[in-house]
């Protein structure tokens, strides 16, 4: 199987601080991993890398082909390929749903109006908020909120989608709403990494489950034994922590 | 003493011009310190040192030297360079450089309040920088500081009167002349008065109302 995102020898730095250390993923297209793992053990500065929000120090990615590097050509080209859905959703206050989903399908992929809000209208039913589409994001619940902001998200058309936390920041009975979205869109065949806490969405989807701490990837493998039989004592103290209250 | 406000009801023509001379400096002032504000904020991001060091060493000395010096310097500066602009558009000119300094530490005020993930959000749909600034940044950024920069506006319009020290065509200048002719000094500056707070009052309605326009989407 092709590869879609590929990580190698990873070295990140903030400033004296070694945020990720020799980080190796293949991701294969259609693939969904769940990275999990303590705060700040880097699982989202890991992802943030794949499509430039953060700068490495050494290694290479290659996402659907395209080499990254500091041009902006090289970022352009990952981040037309890659969409990314934030903890805080990052919706466009001043812009309506609608025009949230069109503005960069039109300035970057250079879609006419009618056909960026065709494609617009079709994701916002997809993630079933197109009743919304002439809101505001202010005026619309937060699980509503992340919804729209998958649908921006797609309307670029990426061949692989990085979630970032995307439930943390949601109130306990909007998780799901979201996290079924999610799932179908996982079904369809995205590619996805999904920083998340949700374990039983790593169970129902995931193809690989990776679980980071200081910035390494301590282990990974699929969600049954990983869940079942977590081979690191990293891990299992994680994974203990967690689902303790499930 | 009687007082005789006849002097200045005579004179209400001169006065209602004065009045729109007053209007279209402060307005034109405004119009320019917008566009400065905006592009010293633009070239402060560009995180060049030499820019952002010509543009911080202007913001600075215009907010530390009076705009009675400043409008001189303009008045008899210009003309070394070559330009020659009547009185009235040395003021606009010098109206909209003071307002511009000021504008420029209001807007970037507003600017950094914007929350880092708005940008993020940007840059990860693969728009770059300038779109990022331009579309999604700075209208929030504006509703912001809005109410800052409009008093800061209101300012500028009151600022109008000291431009009667070069002659601009405006109110002060316009009852300094019915002064002269009748030495009738305070009805004159009794009327000015109320003139100016009538201004003051209407401008404040008037940006109230266009901040309404530009930013009526709802707020979280």
């Amino acid at each position: 199987m092709a590869s879609m995102i590929e990580m190698q020898r990873i070295e990140k730095y903030y400033g004296a601080f070694h945020a990720l250390k020799n980080i190796n993923l293949t991701v294969a297209k259609g693939e969904k991993i769940v990275l999990c793992g303590p705060s700040g053990s880097g699982k989202s500065t890991l992802i943030r890398c794949i499509n430039h929000l953060e700068t490495i120090k050494s290694g290479e990615i290659v996402v659907a082909g395209h080499r990254l590097n500091d041009s902006q050509k090289a970022v352009d080209a990952v981040r037309r390929e890659v969409g990314m859905v934030f903890q805080q959703f990052n919706l466009f206050p001043h812009k309506t749903v609608l025009e949230n989903c069109i503005l960069a399908p039109m300035r970057v992929r250079k879609l006419s109006r009618s056909e960026a809000e065709a494609t617009a209208r079709k994701y916002l039913e997809r993630v079933r908020i197109g009743d919304q589409a002439e809101k505001y994001p202010a005026q619309l619940s937060g699980g509503q909120q992340q919804r729209v902001a998958i649908a921006r998200a797609l309307c670029m058309e990426p061949k692989a989608m990085l979630f970032d936390e995307p439930t943390s920041a949601l109130d306990p009975e909007m998780v799901k709403e979201v996290l079924d979205t999610m799932v179908s869109l996982a079904r369809d065949g995205m590619t996805m990494i999904c920083v998340t806490h949700e374990m039983g969405f790593a169970r129902q989807v995931a193809d690989r489950v990776i679980f980071m701490a200081d910035g390494q990837i301590i282990e990974e493998n699929d969600p049954e034994s990983f869940f079942r039989a977590p081979k690191h004592e990293r891990t299992r103290a994680f994974l203990g922590e967690i689902l303790a209250h499930h | 003493m009687t007082l005789d406000f006849s002097v200045v009801t005579d004179a209400w023509q001169s006065l209602l011009f004065g009045t729109l001379g007053t209007l279209f400096l402060a307005f034109s002032g405004m119009l320019i310190a917008m566009f400065i504000g905006i592009a010293g904020v633009v070239i402060l991001r560009m995180q060049m040192w030499l820019p952002s060091l010509l543009v911080t060493a202007f913001v600075e000395i215009v907010r530390n030297t009076p705009f009675l010096v400043q409008i001189f310097f303009v008045f008899f500066a210009l003309p070394l360079a070559g330009i020659r602009l009547n009185p009235t558009m040395t003021a606009v000119i010098a109206l909209g450089v003071n307002g511009g300094a000021y504008a420029i530490e209001i807007i970037r005020g507003g600017v950094e309040s914007i929350p880092k993930g708005q940008t993020e959000a940007g840059l990860a749909l693969g728009l770059h920088k300038h779109e990022v600034f331009r579309l999604i940044v700075l209208t929030p950024a504006l509703r912001a500081i809005y109410p800052s920069l409009s008093s800061q506006f209101i300012l500028l319009t009151l600022t109008t009167a000291i431009c009667t020290s070069i002659s601009a065509y405006e109110l002060t200048s316009v009852g300094q002349r019915i002064e002269a002719e009748t030495f009738r000094s305070f009805e004159v500056y009794f009327t000015l008065t109320g003139i100016y707070l009538v201004i003051s009052l209407v401008t404040m309605w008037c940006l109230a109302a266009i901040g309404r326009w530009a930013f009526s989407y709802p707020q979280r």
